[in-house]
C-alpha cells in the first residue's frame, strides 16, 4: 500500500498528495509544573517541507518547537505525555538527547553567538561530535558559512570576534552554526523577531532554500511571513492546536472560525 | 551638604592611613637603609638587624600555598553550585559557604592549632606548625571568597550561550567547559585576585598555625613568619627603631594590597569591556 | 574523556569543600558544648572561672560604638553617592576609589594605624574608645557599598512619586527611598556587625586585653577610655596561652553561634528586600 503510494508521489512529483513524515507528535501533553502548556496535540511535520507553528503570545507555539529538541528538559518541573517522533523513534526514550539535538538544531530568537571567534563558533558543534581535524573543519566552516549565505561577508575575518557582527549577520552566523552539524530538522524559534527587515528577507530567503535539503519547522509572529515561507501551517490558540494544514488553504479558507479570526486579524 | 562630609570621610580615612603609616614607617626603612631592610634576610631586633625578607617570602610562599589549596576547590564548588548543584543540595550548601565567610579567623586558626597542626605533626616530618598547616589554613579561609565571586562570575554568563550549546547537541559538560567557563574567566580570575588579597592580609589564623621563626624556610614543612605576623607578634613590646622597623612592614604590605588591588580594578575593567 | 575527568573533579570539589565546613563547624561543636559551663557566663573573669561574660559584654559595647559611629556615616556617604553626586565628577571618583580602597586593606594595618592615631597621637591609650573607631573605619566600606547597592535597587518611580507630591529632596529620601532600601541597609550592617565581633588583628593594639568591662557606673563616660577585649581577642589570648583550651573551645562555640545569627539575620534582610522589590 505505502509502496504504490510512493510509486504514485514519484511518478506525479508536482502533486504532493502525499508526503513522508519527518517529525510528528500524538496526543501531546505538556505541563510547567501545575499549568499546562499544550493539551492534546497531535502534529506531522513533512519532510523537506516547511511548516508554520502560529498563534498569539502564550498559545503554546514555542513550548511545541522546545519539546521538539527537548530544550524543555532545561525547564525546572517540565513534564510531558505523548509521543514526540524522529523519523519514527520516541525521542524521549529512544534517542539519545544530544544525539537528537545534533540530528534536529535550533537558531534561538535572540541571536547568540558564543564570545568567541567566528570560525570557532562554527566548528563548537563538529567538535563537540568528535571532529577534530583542521582540514576537515575548514571544509564544514566554510561550506556552512556559504550555505547561511554570510562566507562572502566574514570570510576576511574568521578569527575575529563574533560579537563585533551586527545583528542581522550574527542570526545568519548561528543558522550556519546550526548547519555545522548536518541537522536533518531545523527549528526556528521567531528567529528573524528582532532583525531588521533586510535582514529578515536575507533569512527568509535562506529558509525557502532549506527546504531542498531540511525539513523546517518555524515559529512565527508574522503571519505573512509564514505565508511566503511555509508549506504548511498549525495554528495554536491557548495551548491547543486549533487547525493545521496547506498554507494557502488555511489562509484563504480557515476551517475553524478561531482561525479564521486570527489570520484575518482579529486577536492581538 | 551633611551627605558630602560623610562621603569625604573616606578620604580622610585613606589619607589618615597613608600619612601616618608612612610617616612612622618611612623614617625607620631609611635609617635601616631599603636595601638592607627590604633584602636583609637577618631579623634579630635584639642586635638591632631588621632585615624583612624572610617575611616577604613567608608571605608570598604562604599566599602561593593558598591559592593552591584554594583555588582550584573554590572555582569548582563554584562550577558544581552555578551548573550541576541540584536546588536542595545547594540549598544546603549556598548558606554553608556563607557560614564559611563568617568564621572569625581566630576560630579558624584555632581549628588550624588544635587539628591540622597535630595531623601534620603525627603524619610529616617536622613539627606541625609550618609553612604547610599555614597554606592548608589559608585556602580554606579564601574558599568562600574565591566561590561567591567565582559563582556569580558564572551566573552572569548570559543564558543563551549555555541554551546555543545544548542545542547543538553539547553534552552539559561541554557546555559549562567550552562555553561557560571561558565566558566568565576574567571574573574567574578577579576571585583568584581576591582570594590572594584576603591569604597575603590575613593575620591571625596565620600566626596561631606557621610557627612564626623568621628565617628563610628551607621546606613547607619549616615554619614561616608572614609580614602580618611579624607585625602581631612583636608589636606590643616594641619600641624605638624595633617600632618603626614593624611599621615599616606594614608600609610593604601595604603596598602588596595596593598592587594586588590595582591588578583587581584592570582585570574588571577589562572584563566589563568585553 | 577530559570532560569526564573535569565533571569528575567538579563533584570532588564540591564534596572537599562541604567536608571542610562540616568538620570545622562539628569539631568545634563537639569539642566546645559539652564544656559551656554556668561558671563561664560569670560576671566578673577570674582566672579560675575563666569567664566570657565580660569579653562578651565588651564585644557588644565594642560592636555598637563602632556601629554608632560607621552606620550614619556610611549610609550617609552611599546616598550623597546615589543622590546627590553627578557620577562623572572627579570627588565621587576618589571617593568610590578610596572607598574600595579601604575594602581591601587588612585589619593588621588598621591595628597599626589605630595604635598610631586614636592610641598614641590622640593620646586615647588602650580602650573601647580606640578599638570602636579603628573598627568603625575597617567596617565603613562594608555599609557604604551595600546601602549603595540598595539605594540604586529602589525603583526610580518611588523618588518621582515623592517628588510628584511637592516633597522636597531630603523629605523624598527619607521618606521614600531609605524605608523600601531599609531591608538592605540592615543586611549591610549586620554584615559589618559580623566583622566587628570577629575581629582581633585590629583591635590588639588598640583595644588591649584587660578582660573587664568599663567600669560606666564608678567613671561615666570616661570608662570609654578603659582597655577591654572582645571575645574574639578573649579567645585569641585564652589559645595562645594553652592553659584553658576547654573555655577556648566553648567560646568558639559562642562565637558561631553569634556568627550564624548575624549570618541568618543578613540573609532574611537580603529577601525581604528582594521580595519588596
Amino acid at each position: 500500500m505505502m509502496q504504490e503510494i510512493k510509486q504514485d508521489a514519484r511518478i506525479a512529483p508536482s502533486l504532493p498528495v502525499i508526503s513522508e513524515t519527518k517529525m510528528g507528535v500524538e496526543e501531546l501533553d505538556l505541563f510547567y509544573g501545575e499549568f499546562q502548556a499544550l493539551k492534546d496535540v497531535t502534529l506531522d511535520f513533512p519532510k523537506n517541507e516547511v511548516t508554520a507553528l502560529i498563534g498569539p503570545s502564550g498559545c503554546g507555539k514555542s513550548t511545541l518547537l522546545k519539546a521538539l529538541n527537548r530544550m524543555n528538559d532545561l525547564v525546572d518541573g517540565c513534564r510531558v505525555d505523548g509521543l514526540v517522533s524522529l523519523d519514527g523513534d520516541d525521542i524521549y526514550r529512544d534517542v539519545p538527547v544530544n544525539d537528537l539535538r545534533r540530528r534536529v538544531g535550533m537558531v534561538f530568537q535572540q541571536p547568540n553567538p558564543f564570545p568567541m571567534s567566528i570560525y570557532d563558533n562554527i566548528a563548537f558543534g563538529p567538535r563537540t561530535h568528535g571532529i577534530k581535524g583542521k582540514a576537515e573543519l575548514d571544509v564544514i566552516v566554510e561550506q556552512s558559512l556559504r550555505d547561511a549565505a554570510i562566507w562572502d561577508e566574514v570570510k576576511d575575518r574568521l578569527k575575529k570576534s563574533a560579537l563585533g557582527l551586527s545583528g542581522g549577520q550574527q542570526q545568519r552566523l548561528c543558522i550556519a552554526r546550526a548547519l555545522a552539524v548536518q541537522p536533518e530538522v531545523l527549528l526556528l524559534d521567531e528567529s528573524t523577531s528582532a532583525l531588521d527587515p533586510i535582514s529578515t528577507a536575507k533569512i527568509e530567503d535562506l529558509v525557502v532554500e532549506f527546504a531542498s535539503k531540511y525539513t523546517v519547522i518555524m515559529v512565527t509572529h508574522n503571519m505573512l511571513q509564514a505565508l511566503r515561507v511555509s508549506t504548511k501551517t498549525a495554528f495554536f490558540l491557548l495551548g491547543e492546536m486549533v487547525e493545521a494544514g496547506d498554507t494557502d488553504e488555511l489562509f484563504t479558507h480557515p476551517k475553524d472560525s478561531r482561525t479564521a479570526d486570527y489570520v484575518s486579524g482579529r486577536f492581538g | 551638604m551633611l551627605f558630602t562630609l560623610a562621603a569625604a570621610i573616606s578620604i580622610l580615612a585613606v589619607a589618615l592611613i597613608c600619612v601616618f603609616l608612612f610617616a612612622n614607617g618611612l623614617p625607620a626603612m631609611f635609617q635601616i637603609g631599603i636595601p638592607e631592610f627590604l633584602l636583609g634576610t637577618t631579623w634579630k631586633p635584639g642586635s638591632d638587624m631588621y632585615g624583612i625578607f624572610p617575611m616577604i617570602v613567608g608571605s608570598i610562599y604562604v599566599t602561593a600555598g593558598a591559592i593552591l589549596v584554594g583555588v582550584p576547590a573554590g572555582i569548582l564548588t563554584a562550577i558544581y553550585l552555578s551548573r550541576f548543584a541540584g536546588s536542595r543540595v545547594a540549598s544546603v550548601l549556598r548558606p554553608g559557604i556563607e557560614l564559611l565567610a563568617g568564621i572569625p579567623s581566630v576560630v579558624y586558626g584555632f581549628f588550624g592549632l588544635m587539628v591540622l597542626v597535630p595531623f601534620i605533626r603525627a603524619t610529616m616530618p617536622g613539627r606541625g606548625l609550618s609553612l604547610l598547616a599555614a597554606s592548608m589554613l589559608l585556602g580554606i579561609m579564601i574558599l568562600p571568597t574565591v566561590i561567591t565571586v567565582a559563582k556569580n562570575a558564572l551566573d552572569a554568563v548570559p543564558k543563551s550561550y549555555y541554551e546555543g550549546a545544548l542545542a547543538l547537541g553539547a553534552t552539559r559538560e561541554r557546555a559549562v567547559f567550552r562555553i561557560l567557563v571561558p565566558a566568565a574567566f576574567s571574573g574567574i580570575m578577579a576571585a583568584v585576585v581576591l582570594g590572594v588579597g584576603r591569604a597575603i592580609g590575613e593575620t591571625m589564623a596565620v600566626v596561631m598555625v606557621a610557627g612564626n621563626q623568621p628565617v628563610m624556610p628551607n621546606s613547607i614543612f619549616e615554619g614561616v613568619r608572614t609580614m602580618t605576623a611579624n607585625i602581631v607578634m612583636e608589636m606590643g613590646y616594641a619600641a624605638d627603631l624595633h617600632r618603626g622597623a614593624l611599621i615599616a612592614t606594614g608600609v610593604v604590605l601595604f603596598v602588596f594590597i595596593m598592587l594586588i588591588s590595582l591588578l583587581f580594578s584592570a582585570i574588571k575593567k577589562r572584563g566589563e569591556e568585553r | 574523556m577530559t570532560l569526564k575527568i573535569l565533571r569528575a573533579l567538579v563533584y570532588v570539589g564540591a564534596i572537599l569543600t562541604a567536608l571542610v565546613l562540616a568538620g570545622i563547624v562539628g569539631y568545634i561543636l563537639i569539642n566546645g558544648i559539652p564544656h559551656l559551663k554556668p561558671s563561664l557566663f560569670e560576671w566578673t573573669y577570674t582566672s579560675e572561672n575563666v569567664s566570657l561574660m565580660p569579653a562578651l559584654v565588651d564585644t557588644i559595647l565594642m560592636a555598637l560604638l563602632a556601629l554608632v559611629l560607621a552606620v550614619p556615616t556610611g549610609v550617609g556617604a552611599a546616598i550623597y553617592l546615589v543622590e546627590y553626586a553627578r557620577s562623572t565628577s572627579r570627588f565621587v571618583r576618589v571617593v568610590r576609589m578610596t572607598a574600595e580602597t579601604l575594602q581591601g586593606i587588612p585589619s593588621i594595618i588598621y591595628g597599626l594605624f589605630g595604635l598610631l592615631f586614636f592610641t598614641t597621637m590622640l593620646g586615647w591609650g588602650l580602650s573601647l574608645m580606640s578599638g570602636a573607631c579603628t573598627l568603625a573605619i575597617m567596617v565603613l566600606p562594608v555599609v557604604m557599598r551595600t546601602t549603595e547597592e540598595a539605594l540604586l535597587a529602589v525603583p526610580e518611580s518611588y523618588k518621582q512619586g515623592g517628588f510628584a507630591l511637592g516633597a522636597g529632596r531630603v523629605r523624598t529620601i527619607f521618606r521614600c527611598v531609605l524605608p523600601s532600601a531599609l531591608p538592605g541597609i540592615v543586611g549591610g550592617v549586620l554584615l559589618a556587625l559580623g566583622r566587628c565581633v570577629g575581629e582581633v588583628a585590629a583591635l590588639l593594639f588598640t583595644a588591649g586585653t584587660v578582660a573587664q568591662i568599663p567600669d560606666f557606673g564608678g567613671q561615666g563616660i570616661f570608662a570609654l577610655f578603659d582597655s577591654c577585649r572582645t571575645l574574639a581577642v578573649h579567645m585569641y589570648v585564652l589559645a595562645s596561652e594553652g592553659l584553658h583550651m576547654d573555655e577556648a573551645y566553648a567560646t568558639a562555640v559562642v562565637l558561631l553561634i553569634l556568627v550564624v545569627i548575624l549570618n541568618t539575620g543578613a540573609n532574611f534582610a537580603a529577601k525581604r528586600l528582594k521580595r519588596g522589590m
